[in-house]
């Protein structure tokens, strides 16, 4: 009696440590980055080097904060890297406008908006696979921006709102500011209020969602245009980095980057499960990569093959990990 | 003669759960040997330590020929002649049927599939089973009996000796269900076991040389052949009276009464045609029909789940025709899904959540804010209500067994509190105590005054539960059955209506 008594409560705690390990999620692995970066380089986690990182990692996060809706709704949004091309062109080329610089801002988030609320309207209300909206989305709007500057790189060394991308507040980084003020309202969003119950719900199950009454094409379009602001926003901050914006280059492949930073942080391919600071988290471990690995004088072309592996495994990981808890 | 197979006092925990608890089962060649128990008595755990999918707890053994045999290993208990045939079929249905039968072992030379090879092997298993469709089929094209005898055929094609049948009939039509018998009946006469788990009577009455009955983990007992009767059978599942089993306190039903519910003419140009009637205040009409009769796509029509080409729906004498579920719930109709998984429940979200899903909106504060407050009310109201059994409000609702998710589900429904409640198999796959509990729920619904239609393919419930029943054949209302004081509805009316066999 006693026998199954303790088993019993040895069950019980061995549930409850894996509740605990569960909502760190990639956090022991991003701190185990961080310290393993600082004993081979010594400098890794110096002031100086940790606001380079945010910074870094800032319009990673605000797209892939985006991501993170898009992907909770089950979907995905190749087309945020070549909508933060187009909205950077939009700032950078409205910015130029005399006395009225400060409209590159409005100018880069409508911009963005706009292209994330075509192809929610394309996906919630036209069925259309998001996949194929997106990618033929990526295809397109990077169109869009070499169209906006003529195919060349447009300029503005006096940038109104350089700030954002180079300036700090007491000392933090505007960027960085920029970026967690985006996690938080992403949360705020998705954790207190009816509209992300939906998101939530709608990913978990689609046909479920609109049998209870749910507006699943009002929560897509939603998903899609928040996704599209944001690019707009990186857009915006990128502009305010580089003083410039080119159709062609910027943002090449940030969709990448942005859907490795969801899967780290934890969130749910299919949609339904996963949390803002996962991805947060997952976004930080992919600057810490990089710049780790730079730090460590490891070569470019090694750094992609360190920074791919990193990321499978992570992922491999995680998938180990909740195997325990899963339904059967 | 020595049992093929012997199952010894069989015990599984998981953690704190005792699942299984000295559970014997023995089969001899050429029997069909019947498992019968409520959802969640052991059944698919006891079949699963036999496959080989769990390991069993120390002390038990299972034997075959008399050999003791280790337990949680699936490839020995293959390769000795085990097989199980699970509900949701592991079909592949791009492949053929000869592809299909030998899925995991196809045959090949040098690394390639010989594909001629699998078909002539193929031939002469479905020859043996008496099954007439080709080697070369696509089994998408098969219906879902014929697939069930494709997972038959690739049991006795690996040389299956036993094979256990997991409510199999559920999705058959009659005629299906006849032929799989004659194969059945086919292989005990080449003296392979059959272990056969159903809820159903008539086939375990037809089928069964034994049947044994879990309940609660443990085993309660064999009855032979001989001494089979539904009493005896039902007594031993459930383990107390059944008289006291269906509820009906509330006023029984009566045409003068106000009708809240009118649907007229409707139809959707497929499945459901010209289908009209009445829902009174305060009455449970059923619903009844063979499946597919059209039933639940009727009631997605009232619920505008799906578009009407035709028809109405009137509520308390205004017309409403829903075009969506969102007006259905604005309106006061809420539909319970027949099946809660897949188009009910968020399983990964919180009972509380669950719950709070159609009024979120209406509780919220200004902006769209959740009123975190409201919810853990609502839920910590129809936990109690309800009697939903969970430690907690905020455990996944993925983590309740079947009956707590449908209670959970119910409450979600109730909590839009509606005029009329629309139950689409409301105890499908919940077990016998849950269900007495839904019973006395709806009876509690008519007694507040609600119309409640009830949607069910067990023709006792719709007995023991509704006032009146419409029974529905190939798309349309069929005809009314009712009952009359001292007079209750017998079987035979419904079936006689919903087979057409009065005609």
């Amino acid at each position: 009696m006693s026998d199954t008594a303790q088993t019993g409560s040895a069950a019980a705690n061995a549930e409850r440590l894996k509740t605990t390990i569960r909502a760190l999620g990639m956090l022991p692995v991003l701190i185990l980055l961080a310290i393993g970066f600082e004993l081979m380089t010594g400098k890794f986690l110096s002031v100086n080097n940790i606001s380079i990182v945010t910074q870094q990692a800032s319009i990673n996060i605000v797209l892939a904060a985006g991501m993170t809706f898009v992907i909770l709704t089950g979907g995905i949004d190749l087309s945020v890297g070549s909508i933060l091309a187009a909205s950077a062109m939009a700032a950078v080329s409205l910015s130029l406008v005399p006395g009225w610089g400060m409209i590159g801002i409005p100018a880069g988030l409508a911009v963005g908006l706009a292209f994330g609320l075509a192809n929610g309207a394309l996906i919630a209300f036209l069925g259309l696979p998001p996949f194929i909206v997106t990618l033929g989305a990526l295809t397109a709007v990077r169109g869009v921006a070499r169209l906006m500057g003529d195919d060349t790189t447009v300029f503005n060394a006096d940038l109104p709102f350089d700030f954002i991308g180079n300036g700090t507040l007491l000392g933090v980084p505007w960027l960085a500011i920029v970026a967690l003020l985006t996690v938080f309202i992403s949360w705020l969003i998705l954790r207190r209020t009816v509209l992300g119950t939906w998101i939530y719900a709608t990913g978990g199950n689609h046909e479920a969602a609109r049998l209870a009454g749910i507006k699943v094409g009002l929560v897509l379009l939603f998903a899609y245009g928040m996704s599209g602001l944001l690019a707009g926003l990186g857009g915006v901050m990128s502009a305010a980095r580089l003083y410039a914006a080119n159709g062609l280059q910027l943002g090449q492949a940030y969709e990448l980057d942005a859907i490795a930073a969801v899967i780290l942080g934890g969130t749910s391919f299919v949609g339904g499960v996963g949390s803002i600071w996962g991805t947060l988290i997952g976004a930080l471990i992919i600057a810490v990569l990089s710049n780790g690995l730079i730090l460590t004088g490891v070569s470019d072309i090694w750094q992609f093959i360190i920074k791919g592996l990193v990321i499978i495994a992570a992922v491999t990981l995680d998938r180990y990990r909740l195997k325990g808890g899963a339904r059967t | 003669m020595t049992p093929l197979l012997e199952m010894r006092d069989i015990s599984k925990t998981f953690g704190p759960v005792k699942a299984l608890s000295g559970v014997s089962l023995t089969a001899y060649p050429g029997e069909v040997h019947a498992l019968m128990g409520e959802n969640g008595a052991g059944k698919s755990t006891l079949m699963k330590v036999l496959s080989g999918a769990y390991v069993a707890d120390a002390g038990g053994e299972i034997l075959v020929d008399g050999q003791p045999i280790p337990t949680g290993d699936p490839k020995l208990a293959r390769a000795l002649g085990i097989a199980v045939i699970y509900q949701e079929l592991a079909l592949s249905p791009n492949l053929s049927v000869a592809e299909n039968v030998f899925l995991g072992r196809e045959p090949s030379r040098a690394g390639f599939v010989s594909r001629s090879s699998m078909a002539a092997r193929t031939q002469p298993v479905l020859d043996r089973l008496g099954i007439d469709f080709t080697p070369a089929t696509r089994v998408g094209s098969l219906s879902l009996g014929e697939r069930q005898l494709v997972e038959i055929a690739r049991a006795v094609a690996s040389d299956a000796r036993i094979i256990v049948m997991d409510e199999p009939t559920t999705s058959l039509s009659s005629r299906e269900t006849d032929r799989l018998f004659s194969v059945i009946e086919g292989l005990t006469a080449q003296g392979i076991a059959i272990i056969y788990i159903s809820h159903r009577m008539d086939e375990i009455y037809r089928l069964a040389d034994r049947c044994s009955v879990l309940r609660d983990g443990a085993y309660v007992g064999t009855l032979d052949k001989a001494e089979l009767s539904a009493q005896k059978l039902v007594s031993m599942m459930v383990g107390r009276d059944l008289s006291t089993f269906y509820t009906k306190d509330h006023v029984a039903h009566d045409d003068a009464r106000h009708v809240v519910l009118r649907v007229e003419g409707m139809s959707d140009g497929r499945l459901v045609r010209n289908c009209s009637f009445d829902v009174h205040e305060g009455e449970v009409l059923g619903l009844s029909g063979l499946v597919g009769s059209g039933r639940t796509e009727l009631a997605r029509l009232i619920y505008g789940a799906d578009p009407a080409t035709a028809g109405s729906v009137t509520l308390n004498g205004r017309e409403v025709t829903p075009r969506s579920p969102r007006e259905a719930l604005r309106h006061g109709i809420v539909y319970l899904t027949e099946d809660r998984k897949a188009l009910g429940l968020f399983l990964d979200m919180t009972i509380a959540q669950n719950i709070s899903t159609c009024v979120h909106e209406r509780d919220a504060h200004r902006g769209g804010f959740l009123n975190f407050r409201a919810q853990a009310d609502r839920a910590a109201k129809a936990i109690r209500a309800l009697g939903i059994k969970t430690p907690s409000a905020r455990l996944n609702t993925g983590a309740l067994s079947g009956g707590n998710q449908q209670k959970v589900l119910l409450a979600r429904l109730l909590e839009a509190q509606p005029a009329v409640v629309i139950l689409d198999e409301p105890t499908r796959g919940v077990d016998v105590g849950a269900k007495s509990e839904i019973y006395r729920l709806i009876d509690r619904l008519a007694r507040e005054g609600m119309a409640v239609v009830m949607i069910s393919s067990e023709l006792p419930e719709i007995i023991g539960v509704a006032d009146r029943v419409l029974v529905m054949r190939d798309g349309e209302i069929a005809g009314e059955v009712r009952a009359a004081p001292g007079k209750p509805v017998k079987q035979e009316e419904i079936m006689t209506l919903s087979t057409g066999a009065a005609a």
